[in-house]
């Protein structure tokens, strides 16, 4: 086993009695993106602070490549960040900004001159270097303060929602860019981000954190498939949750009965945890099949009335009430242009689901 | 014309016929007056222009006002030691003003306010209350020589009245507000994590200073720095009160020309050539600002 290259060893934040980041460890591998995703206020930029050093913890301890970063000031610190307001010197130019960083350092000038023609290279800003911050646009600004923070070769880069101020077209764009940078310098990335889509393309691994805590870590698809607790099941994607008890619980499987559905939930793993006892079941949308005939099984279908359609070209959203009248969230992908594929309003409809496609959890 | 741009033009003109009854049409006056010869008459100079014969209008311009001042050395002594001492005493306003305004602008928002008014609060007092308090404090027997003397720091009163430091200590007191309003308003605007960033890329907190807080508080200097120069060249009471007695500033010949000597011509030709004096840099240094403010 390798030793982990950022470690976060049982750190904790109080700003007098409120709890910011609350006993958090984690390891962060060299050369990875490392995404810590949550809600506001989830403490995730203060951890993101304490690693730059602008913040101190009130207790545990942070360490990059073997060094403990307690005693050393941000000044010194192996790590840079890029802002989320980008924080670039309004009053100097794209160059002068990026060579900020190396004239803090025993570099000569033909080498500070040469590093910052290169960045410029790889951020393709080249023909913009004697223009002030102003002059740029949201992007051009985006990509400045990126290779201002990349000039100096840290071992780990801080980026707080770096997409955050960008339009939707241009954050596309600029995600696979920062991961094709990423790679081609080989340097640690630490990612900042409440938005979960950016957290899903950018990132190798991705730590979800609710409350000043990590809730779970994992890759993208383990987090979206395999959600630990009912809060990562909830806050990423979008997902019909039901409360149930469990009935059976064998090696193979467990059954789920949820009183919001006329069937148990069949699930093909087992959970070692009594039975009868309280648990939730997730069920993701687009992995529930509609369909006008009832399935032949005894588990895992339900029956409703369609409540309302999104039509999105490529999928459709599908809103139906149980015979519960419990309200669950389908999507179905168009994949004919043939009408009669489509459902329709107040069309009464079956739903079913694989054993393998909910999750099942406690808590 | 439509009756919107009617009334926007109604709003400037206010302020417009406000400067140009009472500012422009005096300077005017004392223009045309320092062109005349003093003389003994109501009023006291020279008429700029008369008839002559009732069909000639003869314009009698006299430079001799201007002359006498280039050539007398009281008064280009005056004009220069009042340049130096407001450049000083600027200086000393900026070098205690901006720790001030610093430390104002990183207060906690509470704090600041209270701070500021205590920065405002002198104003609540005479100015000329103020200026006798320093006599009090700064004279052979005043408080602080007595307290030196009776702790025994030293055994005969230090000479602080009409000294330069005291007309330093009454300037740099009286304008420190002007100083510290200006870079107070331009620092509380700084976006911190400008210095942040600043830490991050490896300068030290010193550096991070001298590279990103000061270069761009720069106009705040600037207006501090023009609203204590300028009216301490003119400066009048404080050197008369503390300042000495062998040495006067310009706003002291200026009124002495005026009051004492009656010499209405001269002490216009005095105040002429400060203006000048003043105003010509400030045009310069202006136009230079905007040409880089244009570059940019």
């Amino acid at each position: 086993m390798t030793t982990p290259y950022v470690r976060i060893d049982h750190v904790s934040k109080r700003y007098g009695d409120t709890v910011a980041v609350n006993n958090v460890s984690l390891d962060i591998n060299k050369g990875e993106i490392f995404c810590l995703l949550g809600g506001s206020g989830c403490g995730k930029t203060t951890l993101l602070r304490m690693l730059a050093g602008f913040e101190t913890p009130s207790s545990g301890a942070l360490y990059i490549d073997g060094q403990n970063l307690a005693d050393i000031p941000p000044y010194e610190r192996p790590v840079n960040m890029m802002f989320q307001s980008y924080a670039l010197f309004p009053h100097m130019s794209v160059e002068a900004n990026i060579s900020f960083g190396l004239e803090q350092e025993r570099i000569t000038r033909p080498e500070i001159k040469r590093r910052v023609a290169e960045i410029l290279d790889i951020v393709k800003l080249g023909d913009y270097a004697k223009r002030k911050p102003h002059q740029l646009s949201g992007g051009q600004r985006q990509r400045v303060a990126l290779a201002r923070a990349l000039v100096k070769r840290p071992k780990l880069l801080l980026l707080d929602e770096p997409l955050g101020a960008l339009d939707r077209k241009l954050r596309e764009h600029t995600q696979f860019e920062l991961i094709s940078i990423q790679e081609k310098l080989g340097v640690t990335f630490v990612v900042v981000t409440h938005d979960q889509e950016e957290a899903m393309t950018l990132a190798s691994r991705v730590g979800v954190m609710n409350r000043g805590e990590i809730v779970q870590v994992g890759t993208p698809r383990d987090i979206y498939e395999f959600p630990a607790t009912r809060f990562v099941a909830d806050f990423i994607g979008s997902v019909n949750l039901f409360d149930g008890k469990l009935s059976e619980d064998e090696p193979e499987f467990v059954r789920v009965g949820c009183p919001q559905l006329p069937a148990p939930v069949y699930i093909d793993h087992g959970m070692s945890a009594p039975p009868g006892a309280d648990c939730w079941v997730a069920i993701r949308p687009e992995k529930i099949e509609l369909g006008r005939t009832a399935p032949a099984g005894p588990d895992n279908w339900a029956h409703g009335v369609v409540q309302g359609i999104a039509y999105l070209g490529d999928m459709s959203v599908y809103l139906i009430r149980l015979d519960s009248g419990r309200e669950v969230r389908v999507t179905q992908a168009n994949r004919t242009r043939k009408p009669e594929e489509q459902f329709k309003w107040d069309e009464s409809v079956y739903l079913c689901w694989d054993a393998g496609s909910p999750v099942v959890g406690m808590g | 014309m439509r009756p919107r741009r009617f009334g926007r033009q109604l709003v400037t003109a206010v302020p417009m016929l406000w400067l140009l009854l009472f500012f422009m049409v005096p300077f005017i006056l004392v223009f045309g007056i320092s062109f005349t010869q003093a003389q003994l008459s109501i009023p006291p100079y020279s008429p700029l222009w008369e008839w002559v014969d009732h069909r000639v209008l003869a314009l009698r311009v006299h430079l001799s006002n201007y002359a006498f001042l280039a050539t007398d050395a009281l008064y280009i002594s005056s004009y220069l030691y009042s340049l130096k001492v407001a450049a000083i005493s600027t200086f000393w306003c900026l070098l205690l003003g901006y720790p001030m305004a610093y430390g104002i602008a990183r207060a906690a928002p509470a704090t600041r306010s209270l701070l500021l008014m205590l920065v405002i609060l002198p104003f609540w007092t005479s100015f000329l209350l103020r200026v006798y308090a320093w006599i009090g404090l700064l004279k052979n027997n005043g408080v602080i020589n007595n307290i030196l003397m009776s702790l025994g720091v030293i055994h005969e009163p230090i000479v602080m009245m009409q000294t330069d430091f005291a007309v330093y200590i009454g300037i740099v007191y009286s304008y420190l507000p002007f100083m510290i309003l200006p870079l107070y308003a331009n620092l509380e605007k700084h976006d911190r994590t400008l210095l942040e960033a600043a830490a991050d890329l490896g300068a030290r907190p010193w550096k991070a200073f001298m590279r990103v807080t000061l270069p761009l508080s720069l106009p705040g200097i600037i207006a501090g720095a023009m609203l204590v120069f300028i009216p301490a060249v003119g400066e009048y009471v404080i050197p008369s009160l503390l300042g000495r007695s062998d040495q006067l500033m310009i706003g002291r010949v200026l009124s002495d020309e005026f009051f004492e000597n009656r010499d209405w011509p001269v002490a216009s030709a005095v105040a002429i050539a400060m203006l000048l004096l003043l105003v010509i840099p400030i045009v310069i240094f202006q136009r230079q600002q905007g040409r880089e403010m244009a570059h940019k």
